[in-house]
């Protein structure tokens, strides 16, 4: 009889249990949630590891129906899209500068500092007021200081930034709006509120190991929010929203304070990982080992099972892959602290197929020359890229010696978009679409004069120099391995970002070093030096010539003498004219 | 401005000035002296202090341990040079590499205009070897030099070693915001001229070097640092750069501020610090140290691998070691800690060093003479030309009336600059010769004579300077008109008094010390010569305080200077060995003392050469 009801209950439970998973299930069509970490270990000692957070939210958007249900996807951002009609939006915050030569493409790249670029739909009329306002709420969101952008760092470029998502027919760049503070500082100011838009927050999963003191000792440091609209099946009839955000980081291995050459969660994070993030609908660690086949590089302990391939960047790599949803992940000890300890010594510097510096030539404060340097190191095929150089108004560039030059002879662009600039209005804007010969190194020269600013538009440390923001170069690179052409597919996040239309190219985006420039800049501490000495010369010396050219000269008459003027009284008071 | 309008009282001034003008003339000239030597007088200078924030009271810990590692490294460098028998480049590139820098060369060929005998060069090839040490999370916008020589036999083997060790200490703090760029160039400073061209991608001198490969962005300061031995009683900071420019004083200061930390000996010009200025000796030390600022200042050639830094805007000296026989000696680890805590608080520059002083000289380490102090010395000098100048204006405009022939008057004036055109052509001609011809016919002079081309190229500039002074006696038969004969030498005097005072106030301002001993030479020159004085007499006068023999008083007082007084013989053979180098300089480094002194001083002087033989 006990066991009779024992079943009953046991069957009212299930029962139960089902309608809860039923009801789960159904919520998890409004929206899932994947999170990822990639480590990939370079030759030069040093790891490299990448975290991706997707967020998908299951809304028709575009029809401007009120939201007022959000569940995973974050309400702040939410409600920006809404509210500024906001169809694409990708803001990137980095520290530091991405070293392709030893580290390779990155998953997500960025410039130094603050990047944000953003498509409005087509519906928005005033699109620069909308934006202006954007940037400051953003700035307040990610306590940033995106509010320092305005329209002499605000660009549209034509063709350069297309959008990621679905939608891709209204590409009309009116709608576009791009702009890069190269100074931006980035700090734990700028993680907390990136980490408070995860579902978890950093309480569990992943987001754990996001710790700002190990975060911020490292070379390299990039986080970075993207939201766009993606396909919701393969038909694509309605579409969702994506918010990706990604966090990139590389690790010294001088800097770490150990002489051993190894790695672990926690000597990278000073955290191990015990659990999953219970919201996440997937939740892995890929650790690339596509140089490591028999282990001669490195060994990875504890050592798993799953392998996954994945073309990234045209190039198949292979992954071990840890599933943090499986218990069996953790082991017997419920954590898990991941090792890569090197066998080998370092490795050459790669030689990733596109790669580009900046530099400024020349000296004195009067002018300059700007140099970009495209290098091509595909041995055979040549492939086209889009050069984007915005300059502030302040270099005056002479556009006429512009000068594109690969293997010593004149390369001309198939497609130039020049915006000139207008004081304290908007900076030039260069485009220009160029054919990269293979094996090449492709060189962009052109001139500029270094303006005299206003006295008050000088920064607090005049000094220090003034920033000109990268030159971004998109391109279409020759891939090794076919491309995976089907976006919808089920595939690891960080070979996903970039839609890929062809399956011979891949789509890298590279960006150059910032560049310093000093601008001819007066000795403000000597303010009450100028004013007296220009006073006295003023006084002395303009004042005194002045005198002398308009005072009339007139011979003056000897005085007379004592009785004479005595004589002139009396002979006025007769009223005879005196003598 | 009374004094000015009022026609009497103007007059009364003039006439004074007119009247008084030779005392006036003199005393300007002994107070101008004058003040020049009580500048070294320590009551009269400032304290150094450091003017730049982000140095001055940030504090910074110097650890660097590994002093005697470093001296093996430099050990080890030597073995590998003397291997290789120049610079070991692979050796190089793979130490650094083991340092975890992205190491990249340069390679660069110059062939000089003529052979340079002390150093004993004529085609040089060689390879520079730098490391740059990323800062974490830095952008590549800033960074920082430091540099060693790689000379030839055993010098400076210390030097590349520390600067090695250096480099494996620093890759492994995490406080870096600035790339540091470790650099090793080999002959001197035509390797170090071929990396700052190739880095700022100029070419300034015609050299042939390869294109960068790695950059760090703008550089804010450089060190370069020469170390010959493995203790060191001093250290000795050089300051004086290409064409007298200077370094930010807070450089010097920073050097100086460390020393006093760490408790080692510096020096500047090699001499120490005496404290008993009030001593007949102690100002005499202090006067020598400044006249040896000045005499390098006024050389107009670096003094040091930094001195070519500086046309970049680039604050840079040169940090040398010195081993004497003083008792007490400092280790290479201390060294390594002083050159740690410079980088360190540089590193902490937020701007370019800016704040602090451009235009100093130095009596010591701990005191500056500025600019605003040293000026009055050459104005005071200055001034005497244009008391001269204002003396013969008013005997020009005086003789017109006093001849009172108003026809003649009018008519003077066209005759009157052509006769003062054509000894300012001649002369400059004679200059641009002096200019021009030596590196010419350089060849031409070896086929005939029996000398080396550095021989022929200084005997011909001492030829044509010297057949400049036979020319321009010809120029005065184009005004025939007789009656202008007393008024043509006047004019010329007055244009060419003008003309020095100009010259010499531009000079100054660029390089006070070369426009001060100009200054010193040539204006009693100027203001004393006329037609009328004995001719044999004042002709030696005029040739001893020409630009010339400027420079070899000045060679044989440089010598005096630094206690090695020579012999006129072999004062002769470093003379001539000085005007080969200063054209050199020239050539190489763009100086511009001997395109100055050829194009525009020595015509200058001309001037009163053909002034003084005025018939």
């Amino acid at each position: 009889m006990a066991a009779h009801r024992c079943r009953y209950l046991a069957c009212l439970l299930l029962l139960f249990l089902s309608v809860i998973l039923v009801t789960m299930s159904q919520e998890t069509t409004l929206g899932h949630e994947q999170h990822e970490l990639v480590i990939r270990p370079l030759h030069s000692g040093d790891i490299y590891a990448s975290f991706q957070f997707r967020t998908v939210w299951e809304t028709d958007f575009m029809k401007g129906n009120k939201v007022s249900h959000y569940r995973l996807f974050p309400k702040s951002l939410g409600q920006v899209i809404s509210k500024f009609s906001v169809r694409e939006l990708h803001i990137s915050f980095t520290q530091g500068y991405w070293r392709t030569m030893q580290w390779g493409q990155p998953f997500i790249p960025s410039p130094p500092g603050a990047e944000l670029w953003v498509w409005f739909q087509d519906s928005v009329t005033d699109v620069d007021a909308t934006w202006k306002e954007l940037t400051n709420v953003l700035s307040g969101i990610f306590c940033a200081s995106l509010n320092f952008i305005d329209s002499t760092n605000t660009l549209q470029p034509s063709a350069s930034f297309k959008p990621l998502g679905i939608g891709n027919g209204t590409t009309d760049h009116r709608f576009l709006r791009y702009a890069t503070l190269p100074r931006e500082i980035v700090c734990t100011e700028n993680l907390t509120p990136w980490k408070k838009l995860l579902p978890c927050g950093s309480k569990a999963g992943l987001a754990v190991l996001l710790k700002s003191e190990k975060l911020f000792h490292s070379s390299f440091h990039s986080q970075s929010v993207h939201i766009r609209p993606v396909c919701q099946d393969r038909q694509c009839k309605s579409s969702s929203w994506e918010l990706r955000q990604a966090l990139n980081v590389v690790f010294d291995l001088h800097t770490s304070g150990q002489s051993k050459r190894e790695w672990s969660l926690f000597k990278m994070f000073s955290r191990t990982l015990t659990e999953a993030c219970p919201l996440a609908s997937s939740s892995k660690i890929y650790i690339d080992v596509t140089d490591n086949p028999q282990e001669e590089q490195f060994e990875l302990s504890p050592a798993t099972p799953l392998l996954s391939q994945a073309v990234v960047l045209g190039d198949r790599r292979t992954f071990s892959v840890y599933d943090l949803t499986q218990q069996v992940t953790f082991g017997t000890v419920r954590s898990l602290n991941l090792m890569i300890r090197w066998k080998s010594s370092e490795g050459d510097m790669l030689r990733p197929l596109l790669h580009a510096e900046r530099y400024v030539t020349g000296y004195g404060l009067q002018t300059g020359e700007i140099h970009t340097l495209m290098y091509n190191n595909h041995p055979f095929r040549s492939f086209p890229v889009l050069l984007l150089d915005s300059v502030p108004w302040y270099l005056r560039l002479y556009i006429h010696t512009l000068k594109v030059i690969s293997k010593g002879k004149d390369n001309n662009p198939s497609y130039i978009h020049y915006q000139p600039s207008k004081d304290r209005e908007r900076p030039h804007l260069l485009e220009m679409l160029l054919q990269l010969p293979p094996h090449s190194v492709t060189e962009v020269t052109v001139q500029f004069e270094r303006a005299l600013l206003k006295w008050t538009e000088y920064t607090p440390d005049p000094n220090h120099g003034f920033y000109v923001g990268s030159s971004v170069i998109s391109s279409l690179v020759p891939s090794t391995v076919a491309m995976e052409t089907n976006i919808t597919m089920e595939q690891p996040l960080f070979s996903s970002f970039f839609p890929c239309k062809e399956e011979s190219s891949y789509f890298a985006r590279v960006y150059t070093e910032p560049l310093l420039v000093n601008l001819p800049t007066p000795d403000f501490s000597m303010p009450y030096n100028v004013i007296c000495l220009t006073c006295t010369v003023v006084a002395v010396g303009y004042g005194s010539l002045y005198n002398l050219l308009t005072r009339s000269f007139q011979v003056e008459e000897p005085n007379p003498g004592l009785a004479k003027r005595i004589a002139n009284v009396i002979r006025r008071m007769r009223g005879v004219p005196p003598l | 401005m009374g004094l000015l309008s009022d026609p009497n009282r103007r007059q009364a001034l003039i006439n004074l000035l007119t009247r008084l003008n030779a005392p006036i003339c003199f005393v300007c000239y002994f107070a101008g002296v004058a003040w020049f030597m009580g500048l070294a007088f320590e009551p009269f200078t400032l304290r150094t202090y450091m003017s730049e924030n982000a140095m001055g009271s940030t504090m910074v810990e110097e650890r660097f341990p590994a002093g005697e590692r470093a001296l093996a490294t430099g050990r080890e460098f030597a073995a590998h040079k003397k291997k290789v028998g120049g610079m070991p480049v692979d050796w190089l590139v793979k130490t650094m590499q083991a340092r975890g820098l992205e190491v990249f060369t340069q390679s660069f060929s110059r062939t000089l205009p003529f052979p340079d005998e002390n150093t004993e060069r004529y085609v040089v090839k060689g390879t520079n070897v730098y490391g740059i040490l990323r800062a974490p999370r830095a952008p590549r916008t800033e960074a920082l030099v430091l540099s060693a020589p790689c000379t030839p036999g055993d010098n400076n083997n210390q030097a590349v070693g520390l600067l090695l060790g250096l480099a494996h200490y620093f890759r492994n703090q995490v406080y870096w915001a600035k790339d540091i760029i470790f650099l090793v160039n080999e002959h001197d400073l035509i390797g170090m001229q071929a990396w700052l061209e190739g880095y700022h991608h100029t070419n300034v001198t015609g050299m042939d070097w390869s294109p960068l490969q790695g950059r760090g962005g703008s550089i804010q300061a450089a060190l370069s640092l020469e170390l010959s031995s493995d203790v060191v009683t001093s250290l000795d900071i050089v300051l004086e750069g290409l064409n007298g420019q200077l370094p930010n004083l807070d450089l010097a200061n920073l050097f100086y501020a460390f020393c006093q930390k760490i408790g080692v000996l510096c020096t500047i010009q090699g001499k120490l610090q005496r404290s008993d200025w009030d001593s007949a000796s102690g100002y005499n030390h202090a006067v020598q140290t400044m006249m040896l600022m000045v005499m390098k200042q006024a050389s107009g050639r670096p003094w040091g691998d930094h001195g070519l830094f500086l046309r970049y805007h680039i604050e840079a000296a040169t940090v040398k070691g010195v081993n004497s026989f003083r008792h007490y000696k400092t280790d290479a680890t201390t060294i390594g800690r002083l050159l740690e805590g410079m980088y360190r608080k540089l590193n902490n520059l937020l701007e370019r060093l800016h704040q602090s002083y451009f235009f100093y000289l130095l009596p010591s380490l701990s005191h500056f003479v500025s600019i605003g102090y040293y000026m009055p010395a050459f104005g005071l000098l200055a001034v005497i030309l244009l008391l001269r100048a204002l003396d013969l204006w008013v005997q020009l405009s005086a003789q017109p009336s006093r001849t009172e022939d108003g026809v003649a008057g009018t008519e003077q004036s066209n005759p009157g600059v052509l006769s003062v055109l054509t000894p300012l052509v001649i002369s400059h001609l004679t200059g641009a010769a002096l200019y021009m011809l030596p590196v010419r016919f350089q060849e031409v002079a070896v086929e005939h004579f029996p000398v080396s081309e550095t021989e022929a190229v200084v005997l011909t500039a001492i030829a044509v300077y010297t057949a400049g002074l036979a020319l321009p006696h010809n120029t005065h038969r184009y005004p025939d008109a007789v009656t202008l004969h007393h008024m043509g030498w006047r004019v010329l005097k007055l244009v060419a008094l003008l003309y020095l005072a100009v010259l010499l106030g531009c000079t100054a301002v660029i390089n006070f010390s070369l426009g001060f001993i100009l200054a010193l030479t040539l204006v009693p020159a100027a203001a004393y010569v006329t037609p009328h004085v004995p001719k044999a007499l004042s002709a030696f006068f005029l040739v001893a305080l020409s630009p010339a023999c400027t420079l070899l008083f000045s060679v044989f007082f440089f010598q005096e200077l630094q206690e090695m007084p020579v012999s006129f013989q072999d004062g002769w053979l470093l003379y001539l060995s000085v005007i080969a180098q200063g054209m050199l300089d020239h050539y190489l480094y763009g100086s511009l003392v001997f395109p100055l002194v050829a194009l525009l001083v020595y015509p200058c002087w001309l001037l009163f050469w053909n002034i003084l033989f005025w018939k």
